[in-house]
């Protein structure tokens, strides 16, 4: 988030982040890509007529084929939409990204922490999650430290029983599990 | 009469106190996970798909298994009706319709008789497509067992193209989402050949992408994004519900009888073909208020209007097992992660099913019956409860679902890598969204995908590559046929309505 982002803040900003015929367009772009990709490599490992019938990549290659072709009209279709100066769409206002990010980013390094990141090693899920859920009580939900504490410890502890002990499901665990013993 | 034999043996396989004690959980967990954003029939049994694994290996169990599962399947087509109404928000997509008069109902004071009327028109539809799928499937499945691979091709080519056809997204867009997932399904490795496909060197990509892991991210990080967005703030009436006015609601009620029929023969059609659950609603909604004497007063909170959706959505929903159970084909994503669980069981769907796993077969059925009439009840009682845990609010309800989602993802393969997977599905899913890129075909195509791509192969390989295989005889012609029709459905219909004109 940029400073001047902050200093809006709070108040509902509509001002569009992005048209929705630019994220149209993208996006399309993006298939196309994949397509091409798919096709590509297809092609690698053989998209013909075999000496024992068709090759590996045949049914892919045509796939990709495809993609490509309707990602082609999507594009064509998106560029014609309304651009922003013509009064178009608007894909997502800065306020709404802005909420979206508040969630996607806690999520992204929640399952980063339980796992881990290359050589760091995680905390597993239920250590995760009562940091998870806490830092969303108090920093979006504003609740007082009681309430947080016993909504964030117990629903992982209710999942730990659920789990580990009633399904014998094993999920990731840490250091801390370990200590415990209940590895 | 064979069926009536077999399924009274059914209902001796689904009678234990286990499965009726199954069905009374799984109805709660599906009304809780309908009521709940973020969490969806299709998610909600995929996450919990992995709970069964264990239980899935005995006959007995595999019976146990489908009927906990698709109780949560049918507690979600009820639960998604009590946020409509007494919300606004519908907690479904095939519930949306529903809010149209439920909504208005609730707001003077009748969301008692509004939701009485959804519970049980719901019931009503869901009824009338188990009697079907009881006398239709079998015929089916015998009339399937004729089939060979270029016949079971065509049907998966008809599946797909009537996506195209039916569905009110873009048409190229509903093509580049099911060919994304085709693509995603042929990544790994190719059983018959035994080479690697699409995996860049990768090993995590060498058993392929699950379609678990993608049906949790699309529809449940995807709509947790989207209900962010709208700045989700729970304000409703109160769901009380008293015995009295269930008993009045249910004596007006069949006065309808006519919008009931018509909802619940389109609720079938839809379900049977993969239209869904959710065009299903829509449609019984708008053919209601054309022909009902009432049409007028629609959208200002009659209650045929509530009836309409609510029979036609959970007829199609209960109806797309049909094609799931006879054919290997589901009609919408929640079959779809039901045919998923069969397969791990170690069953294999199609025509065959209903020779070989009698018990299996008239046991689902069974209970179909018997789950619908615990839901009806238990939904009656429980509304008051699933109202309260609506007002929980959402910094607290939002982080709980994610962790579910990513324990449901974990779960699957025990793989971090499937929970990284399932974010980036989560993005896709908002995106797509967002631009009406539908994800029911992309689901089902990670789904069918190897298994269209086998049936094609093995035509291929007999018909020494010549597509003529696919309208070699009258069958596999008029199927393949159709499937092109509905393909060019769109521009077609345009050219006849113009040259009428």
């Amino acid at each position: 988030m940029s400073e001047h982002d902050k200093e809006s803040g709070g108040a509902a900003d509509d001002t569009p982040a992005a048209s929705y015929r630019t994220i149209d367009a993208v996006t399309a772009v993006v298939i196309f890509a994949i397509g091409a990709v798919v096709a590509w490599d297809s092609y690698r490992i053989g998209a013909k007529w075999g000496s024992d019938g068709p090759e590996a990549g045949y049914f892919p290659f045509y796939i990709g084929l495809i993609l490509c072709i309707s990602s082609i009209v999507n594009f064509i279709n998106a560029l014609r939409e309304k651009s922003f100066a013509e009064g178009g769409e608007s894909f997502v206002s800065k306020s709404s990204l802005r909420m979206v990010f508040s969630v996607m980013i806690p999520t992204i390094i929640y399952v980063a922490a339980i796992g881990g990141v290359g050589p760091v090693p995680g905390v597993g899920i239920y250590v995760a999650s009562v940091i998870f859920i806490a830092v969303f009580m108090l920093w979006l939900g504003k609740y007082g430290w009681g309430k947080t504490l016993g909504v964030s410890i117990g629903v992982p502890v209710f999942f730990f029983l659920m789990f580990e002990i009633w399904f014998k499901v094993p999920l990731p665990k840490g250091p801390l599990e370990a200590m415990l013993g209940l590895d | 009469m064979e069926e009536i034999s077999s399924l009274m043996h059914g209902f001796a396989v689904a009678l234990t106190p286990m499965n009726i004690g199954l069905m009374m959980i799984g109805i709660l967990l599906g009304v809780l996970i309908g009521v709940l954003p973020g969490l969806g029939g299709a998610n909600g049994v995929a996450i919990l798909l992995p709970l069964t694994f264990a239980m899935g290996s005995t006959p007995a169990g595999q019976v146990s298994a489908i009927i906990l599962l698709s109780c949560i399947y049918w507690g979600a087509l009820f639960g998604g009706a009590i946020t409509s109404i007494l919300f606004n928000i519908p907690g479904e997509p095939w519930s949306v319709a529903t809010t149209f008069d439920g909504y208005p109902m609730s707001q003077k004071g009748k969301a008692g008789e509004a939701l009485t009327a959804a519970f049980t028109s719901s019931f009503v539809g869901a009824f009338i497509a188990v009697l079907m799928i009881t006398f239709l499937a079998p015929m089916v499945a015998r009339f399937a067992l004729r089939f060979g691979p270029p016949e079971f091709f065509s049907v998966y080519l008809l599946t797909f193209c009537s996506f195209v056809g039916m569905t009110k997204s873009p048409p190229f867009k509903t093509l580049a989402a099911m060919m994304l997932g085709f693509a995603l399904a042929a990544v790994g490795l190719d059983t018959v050949t035994g080479q690697l496909r699409l995996t860049f060197g990768f090993t995590e990509l060498l058993k392929g992408f699950d379609f678990l892991i993608a049906v949790i991210g699309l529809f449940g990080i995807g709509e947790i994004l989207l209900t962010i967005e709208e700045g989700l703030n729970f304000k409703g009436t109160e769901g009380k519900m008293r015995m009295k006015v269930v008993l009045e609601t249910w004596k007006e009620l069949p006065k309808y009888w006519k919008t009931s029929l018509r909802s619940s023969a389109i609720g079938c059609w839809m379900g049977i073909t993969p239209g869904g659950a959710t065009p299903a609603s829509f449609m019984g909604y708008g053919v209601a208020k054309k022909l009902s004497p009432n049409g007028a007063n629609f959208g200002k909170g009659e209650i045929e209007g509530v009836v309409a959706p609510e029979t036609a959505a959970h007829a199609a929903g209960t109806a797309a097992l049909l094609p799931m159970l006879t054919l290997g084909i589901p009609g919408s994503p929640t079959a779809a992660v039901l045919l998923g669980g069969l397969l791990i069981w170690g069953l294999q769907p199609g025509p065959l099913l209903f020779e070989e796993k009698k018990d299996f077969v008239w046991g689902l059925i069974a209970s179909m019956y018997l789950g619908n009439v615990v839901g009806l009840i238990v939904v009656l009682t429980t509304v008051p409860l699933f109202a309260a845990i609506l007002r929980v609010p959402f910094s607290i309800i939002a982080p709980v679902i994610l962790v579910i989602c990513a324990i449901g993802a974990f779960t699957v393969h025990q793989s971090m890598f499937d929970v990284w997977l399932m974010i980036i599905f989560g993005i896709i899913g908002y995106v797509f969204k967002k631009l009406d890129y539908p994800m029911a075909p992309m689901v089902l195509a990670i789904v069918l995908g190897d298994r269209a791509e086998d049936a094609f192969r093995q035509s291929m390989l007999a018909s020494q590559g010549s597509l003529a295989v696919f309208f070699s005889n009258g069958l596999v012609g008029s199927i393949t046929a159709l499937a092109l029709l509905m393909l060019f459905w769109a521009p077609l219909s345009a050219t006849i309505a113009r040259l009428r004109r």
